[in-house]
């Protein structure tokens, strides 16, 4: 394919996987890199190390707009990105040693992981025993409850969250993707943290996940100019205007149809590393 | 107020909401600095990007087949100095590298405000995920 038409396709379908990423909440390279790897025959290494980069650019440039909401938590961010970075560095050192064909099936299946968590999140929170940690730590908080007041809040099971985040970051560095939905689960569903807290905060803290295992990427090759800069550009400005569009329109049905494109990519993803198609 | 589970207050004191107070203006000043980098960094890309579309057209490419194409992190003066010969490769790498350079400098702001905080502990953890961070950076070759 001739350059500049490669690289505005790249552009568009990259613009495209931001803006779904965004209103989704999963992050663009959910779609990314099944889009770059079934769609445009690209080595499965290129995509992720692509993907990265436009990782690491996203949850960087929409900080900005959640700080202002005053949701997100830096002390519980902060701690829990040391279970994140090592466990990116781990996966990042993984993914160079494991076949693409397993990485593959791997992807394929964290995408129908993350289809079924996207459903929507069960109400019921049953009460958990107070930890002595969330103190120590200061893991408390409050945010705005949306009726001009502040609720409170404290992180609980720490340890089981602590663990939970190494795993986010060992899927983040092998597969170049935020994992932003495993980063939720762990704070939203087993720390109890309030979910609108848990995104925030899992947004803040993705973009340094990325970055521990950049480092690897760019040292084995991964990251190609001439595919990383569209890929970054698109994904970008895709997720700002995703973002932007999040205020205005309910997406619900969007989500589900959504649910349904990327239970599709995981089987594929699933089948192709199978055959040794990737 | 709350009790934690050893009844030792933990809510509304006012330690408590001077500290929150401290979090959100560095969330604030954390959230400018990652917006700053970012643009600074794609702005480079851009720039990177049109000079490759100009340099390349007419050429066929393909991502079919992998080979590996380093940038080397622990010499930036080789970057630099393709950078200053027009090299678009190398501008879009240059930008790359900022942008990764931007959580790196949110961690290490996030060092600086808690040390003013005198929050000793959450020094450390600060430290601790920069150490892991220039590890993954400089250490992999």
């Amino acid at each position: 394919m001739p350059v500049l038409t490669f690289t505005s396709l790249i552009f568009v379908g990259s613009f495209a996987a931001g803006v779904l990423g965004a209103l989704t909440g999963l992050g663009g390279g959910v779609v990314l890199i099944p889009l770059l790897t079934l769609g445009f025959h690209v080595d499965l290494r290129f995509a992720i190390g692509a993907s990265l980069i436009s990782v690491i650019a996203t949850s960087s440039g929409a900080a900005a707009a959640y700080v202002r909401e005053g949701y997100s938590n830096v002390r519980i961010g902060m701690f829990l990105e040391v279970a994140t970075t090592v466990g990116a560095v781990f996966g990042a050192y993984l993914a160079t040693r494991v076949p693409t064909r397993a990485l593959a099936i791997v992807f394929g299946a964290v995408l129908l992981y993350s289809a079924w968590l996207s459903r929507g999140r069960s109400g019921s929170q049953t009460a958990v025993a107070e930890n002595p940690w969330s103190d120590r730590l200061g893991m408390s908080g409050s945010y705005p409850d949306g009726c001009g007041g502040q609720a409170t809040y404290k992180a609980s099971r720490i340890r089981a969250g602590f663990a939970t985040m190494f795993g986010a970051g060992t899927l983040s560095g092998l597969l170049g993707i935020g994992s932003g939905a495993v980063k939720v689960l762990a704070m939203d569903t087993i720390m109890r943290i309030p979910f609108k807290v848990s995104t925030t905060t899992s947004n803040f803290m993705i973009g340094v996940t990325a970055t521990a295992s950049a480092g690897i990427y760019l040292a084995r090759g991964y990251i190609d100019a001439g595919l990383a800069f569209p890929v970054m550009l698109g994904v970008l400005a895709g997720s700002l205007a995703g973002a932007k569009l999040l205020t205005h329109c309910r997406v619900s049905l969007l989500r589900t149809i959504f649910a349904w494109v990327i239970v599709a990519l995981g089987i594929e993803m699933i089948v192709n590393g199978w055959l040794g198609k990737v | 107020m709350t009790t934690s589970s050893n009844g030792a207050p933990t809510q509304n004191t006012p330690t408590h909401d001077l500290r929150a107070e401290q979090d959100a203006r560095m969330e604030q000043v954390m959230g400018r600095l990652l917006q700053v980098g970012v643009l600074l960094a794609a702005s480079v890309v851009l720039a990177g990007g049109v000079l490759y579309l100009r340099a390349h057209t007419g050429e066929r490419v393909s991502y079919r087949v992998f080979t590996a194409r380093p940038i080397q992190v622990r010499h930036p003066a080789a970057l630099v100095h393709g950078v200053a010969t027009g090299d678009a490769v190398a501008l879009i790498d240059l930008g790359i590298l900022l942008l990764v350079a931007t959580p790196v400098c949110r961690v290490i702001f996030a060092i600086v405000a808690f040390a003013l905080e005198r929050d000793r502990l959450y020094v450390a953890i600060s430290v601790a995920v920069l150490a892991v961070l220039l590890f993954g950076l400089l250490r992999s070759h």
